[in-house]
């Protein structure tokens, strides 16, 4: 059976692979109207196909957070102090990109438009990368000190590891985010969709191949959990190579459920190598926060167990009810609202 | 400057900022609501053309509300970091609640409400619009049960060094959140319906959609002075019961140094002075015993001063300051009433007058007072939160943790001055663009559907075809 400090970083490595399948797709999409999008109204498609759900899905991510500091405050403490100059980027980035979906349209002149449709873009692939990047030093080790503080320096925190896999992080997104374009779009945009995500397939090969290699020389991940993380590397094999398959052969739905695997993939692969650690320490293993130190009393976390297991069939549900709700496919007819 | 206060100001500024924001969106969306049931049961179309217009205005605040509201759940851990440490094991607990009850809950069903109106039957649509509002209440009592905390800490124990939770459900009925929470939301509903009232009455002003915005009046009068009666009351129970809990911040709300006699005077203003611990004059209201009242709910009952209270408390506490910044408190908490009050004496006319059936000929004065009257609810929530949290001081967690023991002392001086600036910064421009996008949408009025996208064509691929057809 598991513990109650186990099952937590269970929830919170499910809650992290939540907002990465739901909110990486609409991060994808927000980059991609930079990318596919050639008039306004294309941009318009593009931003009204995920206007029903990006709200939402960001939720994923407050709630990640909000377990965090429920269940292991040391955890939330160490990591949100320690990253602060990077968190207030990915603050700035999140709160442009939220507003400039309402905001957009709001006002017919053309730099106004303009303005907010680079917030939607680098508001969309800002977050992705910063992710990459926390979550690679995380494993990677920073230093974190006897207090459980972190004093990161700016080569702690940026190295080519972390920056291969917050690219790595930005292009899965986006592959992910052109597949449900695809879903949601027909003609042009969607043919664009198809061939965008065709040539993103060997780069985004060679990055995954990187990520491994460096996960390899500069962390301890195979050595602790190696026939683990090689086994799902090899799940990840099939199912990159089935994406492929299936975008070749326009399964836009399949092909969708492929990325999000590979998202789902990746982000447990990180948890999975972390066990039972939550952040490592480049200072020694005795300054590790663990599952057990950095955690809430026994107490705390039986009564967060039994109302997060309460209420996630609900949001689940219907979240997936709004998913149905708004499955058609937009095109130039559908009333737009933002 | 250092840290602390560093952190103190942006906290300050990002709340406060926030605090515009929230009571409109709780407000707004309950009244939205409202006039979406009319739409529904009497099927009237002007019904359905308020909800549109008044729910136009509601998601340019909700998205404001939504993504600064990021900020606040993440600056406990960037900024607070100890004080995390501290407390997250009772206080991290209401937060996540809070995502996972609330946030989801408001987030999904607004997604289905804004995008739903041709998807949707009726009734589903309307539902939506009512779940959104369950949402912003319940967001409400979690978040200020986690305050309520922070003012009166129940439901733990100390283990370790830190606060540990022991009993969840002492959380919910803590005798603060009991008050606090009645208090906070229909103080949201009247800045939303003073809003309305006050929108309303501009446009009556200018005879404008009259038929339309006698209807938004009317429903935002009604309530507005129910929201209003229920603030006052459930503020006076809050002044009582922080006699009781917190008679530090009452005290210094009052500006009481010295232990009054049994039948305590209100002091409607006067002069204070920190230096010398005392008052250099006081205005007192004729009515002797007033302050008693106040305080236990009878005329009789004397109320402990600041002097005395700091020697206690540094009895208990040990060597220390104890009085909170007491000017910023005692003027709080007045222009906080001051705000409330007037606020009850306009709600009351226009009910007075709707209920003579005077609609049609409410004098121009009071609909010019209902127009400037929207800046009064803004005005009342923020000092009314000055004065709870800066009346909290030196405390973070009252009586258990202080606010300079609270900070992250891993992140230096030069770091928040960076997050503080670029917070401002962005923040200034939300606020700016939010007015003008306001003032925007309620110059066009409910009747113009017509948006700037339809004039440069619906039809995005006809333009593409053209390019290829020409090449």
């Amino acid at each position: 059976m598991l513990s109650l400090n186990e099952l937590w970083f269970v929830l919170i490595a499910v809650l992290f692979v939540g907002f990465f399948f739901l909110e990486g797709f609409d991060f994808g999409v927000g980059m991609s109207t930079r990318l596919l999008a050639r008039t306004d109204g294309e941009k318009r498609l593009l931003i009204n196909s995920i206007g029903p759900f990006w709200d939402g899905n960001e939720v994923w991510l407050l709630t990640a957070g909000g377990a965090m500091f429920a269940a292991f405050p040391n955890w939330y403490a160490t990591l949100f102090s320690g990253f602060y100059i990077p968190f207030v980027v990915l603050l700035l980035a999140l709160i442009a990109r939220g507003v400039a979906f309402e905001f957009r349209g709001k006002v017919g002149h053309r730099t106004w438009t303009a303005v907010w449709d680079w917030c939607i873009f680098l508001g969309s692939l800002l977050p992705p990368l910063l992710f990459g990047v926390a979550f690679a030093t995380m494993l990677k080790g920073l230093p974190i000190d006897s207090d459980m503080q972190m004093y990161a320096g700016f080569f702690d925190v940026i190295n080519p590891y972390s920056l291969v896999a917050g690219l790595t992080t930005v292009v899965l997104c986006l592959l992910h985010g052109l597949m449900f374009s695809a879903l949601r779009t027909t003609g042009q945009l969607r043919e664009r969709a198809h061939a965008l995500a065709h040539k993103l397939m060997i780069p985004l090969a060679v990055l995954f191949v990187l990520t491994a290699v460096l996960t390899a020389v500069y962390t301890d991940a195979f050595r602790v959990r190696g026939a683990v993380l090689i086994a799902m590397a090899a799940v990840g094999v099939v199912l990159f190579v089935l994406a492929g398959y299936f975008i070749s052969k326009r399964r836009e739905g399949w092909a969708f459920g492929m990325t999000g695997g590979l998202i789902a993939l990746a982000i447990s692969g990180i948890f999975v190598a972390l066990f039972p650690r939550v952040m490592v320490s480049s200072l020694g293993a005795a300054y590790d926060l663990t599952v057990y130190n950095a955690a809430s009393g026994p107490y705390s976390l039986k009564v967060m167990t039994i109302v997060a297991l309460t209420l996630l069939p609900f949001v689940l549900g219907y979240q997936i009810w709004s998913y149905f709700v708004f499955h058609k496919r937009l095109n130039e007819k559908t009333h737009l609202e933002y | 400057m250092d840290v602390i206060m560093l952190s103190r100001i942006q906290y300050a500024l990002t709340t406060v900022f926030h605090f515009f924001f929230v009571p409109v969106s709780i407000g707004l969306v309950l009244l939205v609501a409202l006039l979406e049931t009319m739409y529904v049961i009497t099927k009237n179309e002007e019904y359905k053309v308020l909800t549109k217009f008044w729910g136009k205005l509601f998601l340019i605040n909700f998205a404001v509300g939504v993504v600064t509201g990021i900020l606040q759940e993440f600056q406990f851990g960037m900024n607070w970091s100890n004080y995390s440490r501290f407390v997250g094991d009772v206080f991290g607990a209401p937060l996540a609640v809070e995502a996972l009850l609330a946030f989801f809950m408001e987030s999904t069903f607004i997604g289905l409400w804004i995008f739903g109106w041709e998807r949707l039957s009726k009734k589903v649509h309307l539902a939506c619009i009512w779940l959104v509002a369950l949402g912003t209440m319940l967001s409400a009592l979690w978040i200020l049960a986690a305050n309520s905390f922070m003012q009166h800490p129940v439901g733990f124990q100390m283990n370790n060094g830190r606060a540990e939770m022991n009993d969840f459900l002492a959380l919910l009925t803590n005798g603060q959140l009991l008050v606090e929470f009645p208090h906070t939301v229909f103080g949201a509903y009247l800045t939303g319906a003073f809003l309305m009232a006050g929108v309303s009455a501009y446009k009556l002003l200018r005879r404008k959609d009259v038929q339309l915005f006698r209807k938004s009046f009317k429903i935002s009068i009604i309530v507005g002075l129910i929201s209003s009666l229920i603030v006052a009351f459930s503020g006076h129970d809050q002044a009582q019961y922080l006699v009781q809990t917190q008679p530090m911040k009452m005290a210094a709300a009052e500006g009481i140094w010295q232990t009054t006699p049994e039948k305590a005077p209100w002091m409607l203003f006067g002069g204070i002075d920190t230096d010398s611990r005392s008052n250099s004059y006081e205005v007192n209201f004729p009515l002797n015993g007033l302050l008693s009242y106040l305080s236990y709910g009878k005329f009789t009952g004397s109320v402990t001063g600041m002097n005395e209270l700091q020697a206690q408390y540094e009895q208990k506490y040990g060597a220390g300051d104890y009085i909170p910044p007491v000017k910023t408190t005692f003027w709080s908490f007045r222009f906080m009433v001051a705000g409330g009050g007037l606020l009850i004496l306009l709600s009351l006319y226009g009910a007075w007058m709707l209920a003579r059936r005077k609609m049609d000929s409410m004098p121009r004065w009071y609909l010019w007072a209902m127009t400037y009257a929207i800046a009064l609810p803004f005005i009342s929530n923020t000092t009314g939160w000055l004065m709870t949290e800066v009346g909290r001081q030196p405390w973070s967690v009252f009586g258990l943790m202080t606010t300079a023991d609270s900070i992250s002392p891993n992140v230096s001086a030069g770091s928040v001055l960076f997050s503080i600036i670029t917070f401002t910064l962005i923040y200034s421009v939300l606020g700016a663009v939010m007015v003008y996008l306001f003032v925007k949408v309620i110059k066009k009025g409910p009747r113009d559907e017509q948006t700037h996208h339809d004039h440069h064509g619906n039809d995005p691929f006809e333009m593409e075809e053209l390019k290829h057809a020409v090449s």
